[in-house]
């Protein structure tokens, strides 16, 4: 109860910095605006304006500080602008029966929303797999490791452009090229955690297994497999996070078909910041529920299990 | 041509067993030779398939014709680096991680707040952050201001839930010790809390050289001078040059795995007391 009321305190706190930048942010916008419409600004010249700072424009002109949260294009639109154009873009689609039309943030999130869980379920498959065999060759261990460490040293995002044309000239679905890229984000936090998950029995269970002269084969599925899974849900939760990041910037290059990146950049295109902010927290609440369905997953899994909580 | 995939297949399965006896070993030198004959086994077979199987350049380059490139495109290379690298990845990298251990510092002495900031920490640093990039190109211009500017909010969070953690990670007797030597807030933070930190604070500095890295790059994306790897790599796909594009990676994978290696080792020199880093 305690910690709620902190990160109330933490939350309001951010929102209460965020409506006060975006008096000096949108300053100029709204000075702008009211010359036009014939109201007294100081100064009152715009080449005047344009060299002043953005706080000592807003100090100069308390008058202006009501219009700042409603403009059409801020530099920084306040919160419940985003707040209301995210509400339109969601349930005032499904109100209207358009819940899949172009606009509808429901359809783009859909979109993400499949190929980071195509792009997780792939991770996820890969660094098992990847975890069984480091675990059980030592050869695998020895020259594969150190690579797959070093694999994320490398700013993957960034070649996310490359491996989305390539995908698209072998004609692969858009679908699965963006999964690729989601997949080489998630498979890493599996891998590390899986390998240190199969080995986390001690070496008295591993004991108790050969004398019942278990093969490793068994004591793979009846021990390592069972032991391990507390660690493998840690890592699906760092995994998914970043799956969606994947799809997320894969659709920065692959936009014609939609999706929560797509929206960012064409929001960027037109200068529409409210779409693009309304698209971000679509992508953060779509993290927050991938984190917290794992979350549940674990917790009810973990209890039949009969792992202490 | 056939003659290529056969010749590195086998070079592959003689190498796999190569290091399949030498993975019984325990030689020092064991340790790096394996995963770079691996490493090497990679290339060799990556040149071996385009060639023999004739691999259109439009689609995958071969490792030779990469490394060509990479030498002949030096200086754009290395204009590209300075730009992405050194003026927007480290600028930001700078600023976010020191503002983020700053503020974990600030809030040290309110519990209260903590409470609040770690659940919401960790929640943004979960968040596709990077998604800020095409906000923050719009605020602070084409250049090399914005790409940091995308990195320092990148790296805040996750540097921000690591110091605090850190902070936290002296224990109560040591406390209470400092506490008997009579020593102000201030020498407890100095002389046991934030070296007590480092180790995590490290942990937050590694992991925010890939994200710094990766912020610069794709912020380049939405727009930027006719420079920096994240441009070269966005036109050069367009025109289909992907062995240039290679040649970037090349570069960025350098540039990354050096600058997490310069952290590691500053961790090493600075938390040698550390059982991590006894082993």
């Amino acid at each position: 109860m305690k910690s709620v009321l902190a990160i109330l305190t933490v939350v309001v706190a951010l929102v209460g910095f965020w409506y006060a930048a975006c008096v000096p942010m949108n300053i100029h916008e709204a000075a702008m605006q009211a010359q036009r419409a014939g109201e007294e600004v100081t100064p009152a010249e715009a080449p005047e304006r344009r060299h002043m700072g953005r706080i000592s424009l807003a100090l100069k002109n308390t008058g202006l500080w009501s219009t700042v949260f409603s403009q059409e294009r801020p530099q920084l639109p306040a919160p419940h602008q985003v707040a209301q154009e995210f509400w339109k873009t969601t349930w005032g689609m499904i109100e209207r029966g358009r819940a899949f039309s172009k606009r509808s943030l429901i359809l783009h999130g859909w979109i993400t929303l499949s190929a980071t869980l195509l792009g997780f379920a792939f991770g996820t498959a890969l660094g098992i797999v990847l975890a069984v065999s480091i675990v059980h060759s030592r050869a695998m261990d020895m020259s594969v490791m150190p690579w797959i460490i070093a694999s994320q040293t490398v700013p993957i995002l960034a070649i996310a452009p490359m491996i989305v044309v390539v995908l698209a000239a072998l004609s692969v679905d858009d679908i699965v090229a963006k999964g690729v890229i989601s997949m080489y984000l998630s498979f890493f936090p599996v891998v590390v955690g899986m390998v240190k998950g199969l080995r986390s029995p001690d070496a008295m269970q591993m004991d108790q297994m050969k004398t019942w002269n278990a093969t490793r084969t068994e004591t793979l599925w009846k021990l390592r497999l069972p032991s391990s899974t507390p660690y493998l849900f840690a890592s699906l939760k760092v995994g998914v996070a970043a799956s969606l990041i994947g799809a997320v910037v894969a659709e920065l290059s692959l936009s014609s078909n939609g999706g929560l990146g797509a929206r960012l950049l064409a929001g960027s295109y037109y200068g529409q910041t409210v779409q693009i902010w309304s698209a971000l927290f679509a992508a953060a609440a779509l993290a927050a529920v991938l984190v917290w369905a794992i979350g549940v997953a674990q917790k009810v899994t973990l209890k039949r299990m009969g792992f202490a909580q | 041509m056939m003659a290529w995939v056969f010749g590195s297949l086998l070079f592959w399965a003689a190498a796999w067993a190569l290091n399949v006896r030498l993975s019984r070993l325990s030689a020092p030198w064991v340790r790096f030779f394996v995963p770079a004959l691996f490493g090497m086994t990679v290339i060799i077979v990556w040149e071996g398939m385009v060639r023999g199987f004739g691999v259109n350049p439009v689609l995958l380059p071969a490792p030779s014709a990469i490394a060509a490139t990479f030498v002949g495109e030096i200086p754009t290379l290395w204009g590209d680096l300075v730009q992405t690298f050194f003026k927007g990845a480290l600028s930001g990298y700078v600023i976010g991680c020191t503002a983020g251990v700053l503020t974990a510092i600030a809030v040290d002495r309110s519990p209260f707040l903590q409470r609040g900031l770690l659940p919401v920490g960790n929640f943004v640093a979960a968040l596709p952050i990077v998604g800020m990039a095409p906000i923050l190109v719009m605020w602070f211009g084409f250049g090399w201001q914005s790409k940091a500017a995308v990195v320092v909010v990148m790296v805040f969070f996750p540097m921000l839930v690591n110091a605090v953690e850190g902070l936290r990670a002296s224990e109560t007797m040591q406390r209470d010790l400092m506490h008997t030597y009579a020593a102000t807030p201030g020498q407890g933070l100095r002389k046991l809390r934030l070296p007590a930190a480092m180790p995590f604070i490290f942990n937050g500095l590694k992991i925010c050289t890939t994200l710094a890295l990766i912020g610069a790059i794709v912020a380049e994306f939405f727009g930027s001078p006719i420079k920096g790897m994240g441009f070269r790599i966005s036109t050069e796909v367009g025109r289909l040059a992907l062995d240039m594009v290679w040649a970037e990676i090349v570069v960025a994978a350098i540039v990354g795995s050096a600058f997490y290696g310069a952290v590691a080792l500053a961790e090493r020199v600075i938390t040698f007391w550390h059982p991590s880093q006894r082993g």
